[in-house]
C-alpha cells in the first residue's frame, strides 16, 4: 500500500461557492449562478457538478453555462426532492458546497468543428444542452449549420424564453419550438419534439445529433433519427442517473459496466451497444 | 520476507503482548459461529474458524461512517479514521478481496477514507484450517494468497509457519522473541497445507476455469435463469452485506441538535436493494427484482473485473450462500447452470 493513496485530497470534500444570482424561471425551475470562493471554476460542456446543502445532502448536476462565459456558471434546478427543494429556498450571498466539475462531458468539442449540429432537448433538456449551445453560438464560425429543436409539455413550463428567441432572431441558427400541450398564448406548433425531426433543414445524416430528454423521450427520438439513416456514431445521448458519489465509487450510476458519473453523462450512441439498460 | 516459526504457545505469548499495547481485532467465537471483534485474551482468537459471519470489510469500510463535518454556511472538514490496528486471522480469499478493494478505491480517484483505514492496518492473514460448509474458494483460485497481507500464519501441527511480507509484518514478528527460522520440514508441511486447501475449499464446484467466466456471462443476459431465480428473491440485499467485495454505499447528512454542525455519512448500499437506482420524483433505472438480481452476478465476473485487471471479484468465501433465505445467491450454481445450457462445461 503506497503511503501517498492516503495523502491525496478528499474526493468526498465540497468546497464552497457563494451564490451570486437566483431567480426563479417557471413553476418548478430554479436558476442559479454560482462562483467558487476559492477562484476560476474550468469545466467542459457536458460536465456536472455535485452541489451541497449542509445539512440535506448532496445531488448532481449538470452545469447549464458555457466555460465561455466567465469564472462563475449556472446551474437551473428543478424543485423535485429534498436538496433541490432545499436549493429553491437559497438567496444571493448563501453558500452552497461544490464539488467538481465531474464527469468526462465527452460532448463532441473538438470533433464537431465544421460539423453541422442539431440539438433535441425535452424539457429540461435544454438545461444541459444549453452548454454546448451557447458554447458553440461562442464560437459560431467554428461550427457548420445548427438546429435547435425544443419540446416543451406545457406554455408555463418553457425555460429560457428569452434565449430561445434571440437565438431565432440571429439567422444563423434554425431554432424550432413546440409545445406538447396547445395554448392560447402560443402560436408556434403543438406536438411532440420528435415531430420536428423531419424540419431541420441540414442534412442529417451527416449532422452531429445532440439529445437530451425525459427517459421516455430517447427511444422515440431515435426511431425518428432512424427513419433519416443517422448514423449510430453522429448520435450523441445524455443519459444522466443518480451519481451519488460522482467519482466511480458508489455504484449507483451504473449502466452494466459504465459508471455514468466517470465516463459520461454524454454518450456516443454507438458506444452503446454493450450497455443494454442504457435506454 | 522472513519465514519463522513460532510454536502455538509463544504465538499466544505474542498475542497477548499485541494486545497490552496495540488495538488488536481478531476472530472470535459468536454463539457457535465466528466474527471478527475487538480481541481481550489470546485465549478469545479462533483461528481454527471456517468462515466469520461478516468478511473483514467492515474495518476499511464501516456500515456507517462519517466522511465530512460541516457548519451550515462554513466549509466542510474531512474526518478520516487514522488509528493503527491489527487485523488478526483473514482467511486468504478474505485477503484478495481486500487487494481487490485495495485496487478500486486507488484507481481514478484515491478514495482517502478507505486508504487512510488500509494504511493504518497490520493484517496477519492464516491459511485455512477448516473449510466452510458453503466454500468454493479452490473454484475461484482464491484458497491461498501470495499477497497483500503483513503476516501470513499457516498451522503446522504444534506450530505456525510465520511469514513477515512487509516492514510491518517484520516489526510485528520481531516481537516473537521465540520465533526461530523455519526449517525445510516445517516448510514443506506449509506447502502441503497450500496444496490441501487449493483442492479442499470447494463444498461447490465451478465447471470452469473462473478467467472464462466473462465469456459465459457475455452470452447469457438473457438467460431465464435470472427471472427463475429473482422470483423468490426478497430483495433483502443480504449477500450484499456478507460480500467482501460488495462495495456500493450511499451518503447522507446528519444535522445536530444544533440544527447549524452536523455530519455526512458514508454507508453501505446494496444493489438488490430496491430504490437502489431510484432518481427523484420517481423513477427507478434498475427496477425490475430480475435486473437486480443479474446485476450483481454481472458485477462480479464482468464489470468489477474490468475495472482490477480481470480478476473474478467472488472469491469464493460462500457467504451469500448461507445468508440468503430462499437459497437463490449461490453463484457456483447459477454460472454452472448457465455453462450446462450453453454446453461449454
Amino acid at each position: 500500500m503506497c503511503e501517498c493513496c492516503a495523502q491525496k485530497k478528499d474526493i468526498y470534500l465540497p468546497q464552497l461557492a457563494t451564490v451570486a444570482d437566483i431567480s426563479q424561471m417557471n413553476v418548478t425551475e430554479k436558476y442559479l449562478r454560482l462562483a467558487m470562493d476559492d477562484g476560476p471554476f474550468d469545466y467542459i460542456p457536458g460536465q456536472f457538478v455535485e452541489v451541497s446543502i449542509a445539512g440535506i445532502g448532496e445531488a448532481p448536476i449538470t452545469i447549464s453555462s458555457s466555460p465561455t462565459q466567465g469564472d462563475s456558471f449556472e446551474l437551473v434546478i428543478r424543485k423535485i426532492g429534498r436538496v433541490s427543494g432545499a436549493i429553491h429556498n437559497l438567496q444571493r450571498g448563501d453558500k452552497v458546497g461544490i464539488r467538481g466539475p465531474l464527469g468526462q462531458g465527452i460532448y463532441p468539442v473538438e470533433e464537431s468543428r465544421g460539423k453541422n449540429l442539431v440539438f433535441i432537448c425535452g424539457g429540461i433538456g435544454m438545461v444541459p444542452q444549453r452548454s454546448f449551445i451557447k458554447y458553440v453560438l461562442d464560437n459560431r464560425g467554428d461550427y457548420g449549420d445548427v438546429a435547435i429543436l425544443q419540446g416543451t409539455k406545457s406554455y408555463d413550463l418553457r425555460l429560457f424564453t428569452a434565449e430561445i428567441e434571440a437565438w431565432g432572431k440571429r439567422g444563423d441558427v434554425q431554432m424550432i419550438e413546440t409545445l406538447d400541450e396547445g395554448d392560447a398564448r402560443w402560436k408556434g406548433p403543438v406536438g411532440v419534439v420528435t415531430k420536428l425531426v423531419s424540419k431541420v433543414e441540414t442534412d442529417l445524416k451527416s449532422a452531429l445529433i445532440l439529445v437530451c430528454g425525459p427517459p421516455i423521450m430517447y427511444k422515440f427520438v431515435l426511431m425518428a433519427l432512424a427513419e433519416h439513416d443517422v448514423p449510430h456514431q453522429n448520435i450523441f445521448l445524455n443519459l444522466e442517473r443518480k451519481m451519488k458519489c460522482g467519482v466511480g465509487k458508489c455504484g449507483h450510476c451504473q449502466i452494466n459496466h459504465a459508471y455514468v458519473c466517470m465516463s459520461g453523462p454524454v454518450f456516443r450512441y454507438s458506444d452503446l451497444a454493450s450497455l443494454p439498460e442504457a435506454i | 520476507m522472513t519465514v519463522k516459526k513460532l510454536t502455538k504457545s509463544d504465538f499466544a505469548s505474542l498475542v497477548e503482548d499485541l494486545i497490552r499495547t496495540e488495538n488488536v481485532i481478531g476472530v472470535q467465537a459468536k454463539g457457535d459461529r465466528f466474527d471478527f471483534a475487538p480481541l481481550a485474551s489470546a485465549a478469545d482468537l479462533r483461528l481454527d474458524y471456517d468462515v466469520t459471519l461478516q468478511p473483514p470489510k467492515k474495518y476499511f469500510l464501516p456500515p456507517a461512517e462519517v466522511l465530512l463535518t460541516f457548519e451550515v454556511g462554513g466549509p466542510y472538514q474531512s474526518q478520516l479514521d487514522g488509528q493503527k490496528f491489527i487485523l488478526l486471522g483473514v482467511h486468504p480469499y478474505d485477503m484478495i478481496a481486500i487487494n481487490q478493494m485495495d485496487e478500486l478505491f486507488r484507481q481514478d480517484n484515491c478514495d482517502t477514507h478507505y486508504l487512510t483505514r488500509r494504511n493504518h492496518a497490520t493484517i496477519v492473514a492464516c491459511d485455512v484450517v477448516r473449510p466452510s460448509g458453503h466454500v468454493f474458494a479452490s473454484s475461484m483460485g482464491t484458497a491461498v494468497v501470495k499477497q497483500g497481507y503483513d503476516v501470513l500464519l499457516t498451522d503446522v501441527g504444534d506450530s505456525y509457519v510465520v511469514e513477515a511480507a512487509t516492514p510491518k509484518g517484520e516489526q510485528l514478528l520481531a516481537r516473537a522473541q521465540n520465533a526461530v527460522p523455519a526449517e525445510p520440514q516445517a516448510l514443506k508441511r506449509r506447502e502441503d497445507v497450500w496444496a490441501r486447501n487449493k483442492k479442499a475449499l470447494n463444498h461447490y464446484e465451478l465447471k470452469c476455469d473462473p478467467a472464462y467466466l466473462p465469456k459465459v456471462l457475455a452470452k447469457s443476459y438473457k438467460h431465464p435463469v435470472w427471472e427463475e431465480k429473482a422470483k423468490t428473491c426478497f430483495s433483502c440485499g443480504s449477500c450484499n452485506q456478507v460480500c467482501p467485495t460488495c462495495y456500493c454505499f450511499n451518503v447522507q447528512d446528519d444535522v445536530n441538535w444544533d440544527l447549524t454542525t452536523g455530519q455526512r455519512i458514508r454507508e453501505w448500499d446494496g444493489c438488490l436493494l430496491d430504490g437502489f437506482t431510484k432518481v427523484a420524483p420517481a423513477h427507478e433505472f434498475r427496477k425490475a427484482r430480475a435486473d437486480r438480481f443479474r446485476h450483481r452476478l454481472y458485477r462480479k465476473a464482468t464489470y468489477v473485473p474490468q475495472k482490477i485487471g480481470g480478476q473474478i471479484a467472488c472469491v469464493g468465501c460462500g457467504r451469500c450462500v448461507g445468508a440468503c433465505l430462499p437459497d437463490i445467491a449461490n453463484p457456483v450454481s447459477i454460472y454452472n447452470r448457465l455453462i450446462d445450457d450453453l454446453g461449454i462445461g
